[in-house]
């Protein structure tokens, strides 16, 4: 039993890192083709596939469906574009600044949100989420409605991040250490009982356990991953724009999440890859494309009710069981 | 002063009874099936270019009205017997994913037959004026809209709370499963709440459209200030949309206009500039905080 599993994640690991080699090669080979131009946009899908991840693990793992994700992904893309404005331009100061700004807030959020349940949680969230977003707008020292540009990208000691294919790696490696470090997280015993706390909180209570506190850590290590992501993408627009904290930010991050599947590890990965693929790929054909868009994304409803990464699971299972 | 004050309060309360007119569809889907509705901003959306439409082609601003409602109640009863019938049952990530597309389908549908830029919808030219109420002036048309609220707003109270469908829809909300062993067709009640619940919002969508843009997208951002009056007033309960509603209406009003005038009097200027108009906006959203953090499903729960 204990060996099936462990044969079982020794595959998953090796399939994992044959994945990431691949996507490692990937910037030589777009150059090799001159199709320069996607290493960007694969860097913005590897951010977004990173912060849709960290949601993931509050909203499948925790349980909790915060619709508020967005507050620290720009919280994180704000503290960067300031303290750059403030003259530290240093990745290895505003990088953990911006992580620590984002779990600074969600401890404060999440002790107050965590109070209530379902659909009011859904709607404090929110409501949090809008509160930043409309003191960002408002804040004219830090650009108001047109947000607050960097001057230059985050100085990473001998790497130049000014350099799309570095830039490209570093947003490599951060989703590569936060899918390692949830890995373990969910398999070790703060997961499993994360776990049990999903499946049935009042019992994990009776049985003792701190629910609050597992709720609220795994909240804030969520808004951790999160607030690094806004870092990376105020880097790569080289803009802190209030529009990352709007509440259709928000609202796509839980898309992406669902779309590639609630409580699949790699789920939120998959979902922003799937999403931002089809945005850049519809509207190549057709100016409609929100509207093919939203017929996909009903498909997925009704068709792959368990996301993207489920669906083709289930189609893998079939396969075995009938060989 | 006072002006100033009473004229806010008036538009706080007619923002409010239109807020109402979409809180209530909205919170009766809710309270009901247990269904997240993303897309009801777009029913609100496609209600106003609709009277828009109706209201070119007749040349009459109440045609317009009329058409609105009777056109966006058919969109709404297909709708409910096309997609979101089929929700019901499915869990709350599921009906965000799958009204988020339906938003996106909307905007888009929209887009195409009436483009990027903003539709005209001109008040009815009687009531373009000001009237004189009690020594000070204010635009006919906003009395209108706030005696339209009222009327509806009585209306609905009347048929929820007094007739035999409003008691099936306060039976369904408060229990379910309860309300079907008693024999009530809860699914066709259901299509017919959100009949009118669509017809609702294309009465707000008609009324408001002369004041603010007609245009796409314009449904989103009321739709996160319905949702914050049903969850503020409990989600389920009319009388609690009611409240959140007028609530929500005249506390964003007066603090968008009296804020930064009452910050003025106490910090430099410069400061309450800034401070005003964010503080203004955050207003609403620290009431929902607050009222959820000491009661944490709303003023009114439906259910017991």
């Amino acid at each position: 039993m204990n060996s099936a599993i462990y044969r079982q994640s020794t595959r998953r690991r090796l399939l994992a890192a044959g994945v990431f080699t691949l996507l490692a090669l990937l910037p030589p080979a777009l150059q090799a083709f001159g199709q320069e131009f996607y290493i960007s946009f694969a860097a913005r899908v590897l951010i977004f596939a990173l912060v849709a991840t960290s949601l993931n693990f509050v909203v499948g793992f925790g349980g909790m469906v915060a619709f508020g994700h967005a507050a620290f992904f720009g919280a994180g893309a704000y503290t960067v574009a300031v303290l750059m404005e403030m003259g530290i331009a240093s990745a290895f100061v505003s990088w953990p600044a911006a992580i620590a700004v984002a779990v600074l807030l969600a401890h404060g959020i999440g002790f107050v949100s965590l109070r209530t349940r379902g659909v009011y949680f859904i709607m404090i969230t929110l409501a949090f989420a809008q509160m930043l977003y409309y003191l960002a707008i408002s804040m004219k020292t830090w650009g108001g409605d047109d947000g607050l540009s960097l001057a230059t990208r985050s100085g990473f000691g001998p790497l130049d991040l000014k350099h799309d294919p570095t830039f490209y790696w570093v947003a490599l490696a951060s989703l590569g250490l936060c899918l390692y470090l949830l890995d373990r997280i969910t398999h070790a015993r703060f997961g499993r009982v994360l776990q049990a706390i999903r499946e049935n909180e009042s019992r994990m209570e009776g049985l003792g356990y701190p629910v609050l506190g597992y709720k609220l850590l795994c909240f804030v290590i969520g808004a951790a991953m999160a607030g690094l992501a806004g870092a990376l993408i105020a880097n790569h627009g080289q803009l802190a724009s209030p529009n990352l904290l709007q509440w259709t930010q928000s609202g796509t991050l839980l898309v992406m999440v669902i779309v590639g599947g609630v409580g699949a590890l790699y789920g939120g990965a998959v979902g922003a890859v799937v999403l931002l693929l089809a945005e850049e790929v519809l509207a190549h054909y057709t100016t409609h494309w929100h509207a093919a868009l939203g017929l996909i994304l009903l498909l997925v409803v009704f068709r792959a009710p368990k996301g993207i990464a489920a669906w083709v699971h289930g189609l893998f299972a079939r396969g075995e069981k009938h060989e | 002063m006072t002006q100033l004050f009473l004229e806010q309060a008036l538009n706080g309360l007619q923002f409010g009874l239109m807020l109402f007119l979409l809180a209530a569809g909205l919170t009766l889907v809710f309270g009901i099936m247990d269904m997240i509705n993303l897309a009801h901003g777009s029913l609100y959306m496609v209600g106003a270019y609709l009277a828009a439409a109706a209201a070119a082609a007749s040349g009459s601003f109440v045609i317009g009205v009329l058409a609105a409602v009777a056109g966006t109640m058919a969109v709404g009863a297909l709708l409910e017997l096309a997609v979101l019938r089929r929700l019901y049952t499915r869990d709350h990530l599921s009906q965000v994913l799958a009204t988020f597309a339906l938003i996106l389908i909307a905007n888009e549908a929209v887009r195409m037959v009436w483009g990027d830029q903003p539709v005209m919808l001109n008040a009815p030219e009687a009531l373009a004026g000001p009237v004189e109420i009690a020594g000070f002036s204010y635009p006919a048309f906003r009395l209108l809209i706030i005696a339209v609220g009222v009327l509806v707003a009585l209306a609905l109270y009347v048929a929820v709370t007094k007739t035999r469908v409003g008691m099936w829809v306060r039976a369904g909300a408060s229990n379910r499963e309860m309300t079907e062993a008693l024999g009530i067709n809860v699914k066709r009640l259901f299509t017919i709440v959100f009949a009118v619940g669509a017809g609702l919002c294309a009465l707000a969508g008609a009324m408001l459209g002369p004041l603010l843009a007609v245009q796409v997208g314009m449904g989103e951002s009321i739709l996160i200030l319905a949702f914050v009056v049903i969850v503020i007033g409990g989600i389920g309960s009319i009388r609690g949309a009611l409240v959140g509603s007028l609530l929500v209406g005249v506390v964003d009003t007066l603090g968008r206009a009296l804020l930064p005038w009452l910050l003025r009097s106490f910090l430099p200027g410069e400061v309450a500039a800034h401070l005003g108009p964010a503080l203004a906006a955050i207003l609403i959203y620290v009431l929902m905080a607050a009222i959820l953090f000491w009661k944490p499903s709303g003023l009114f729960p439906a259910r017991g």
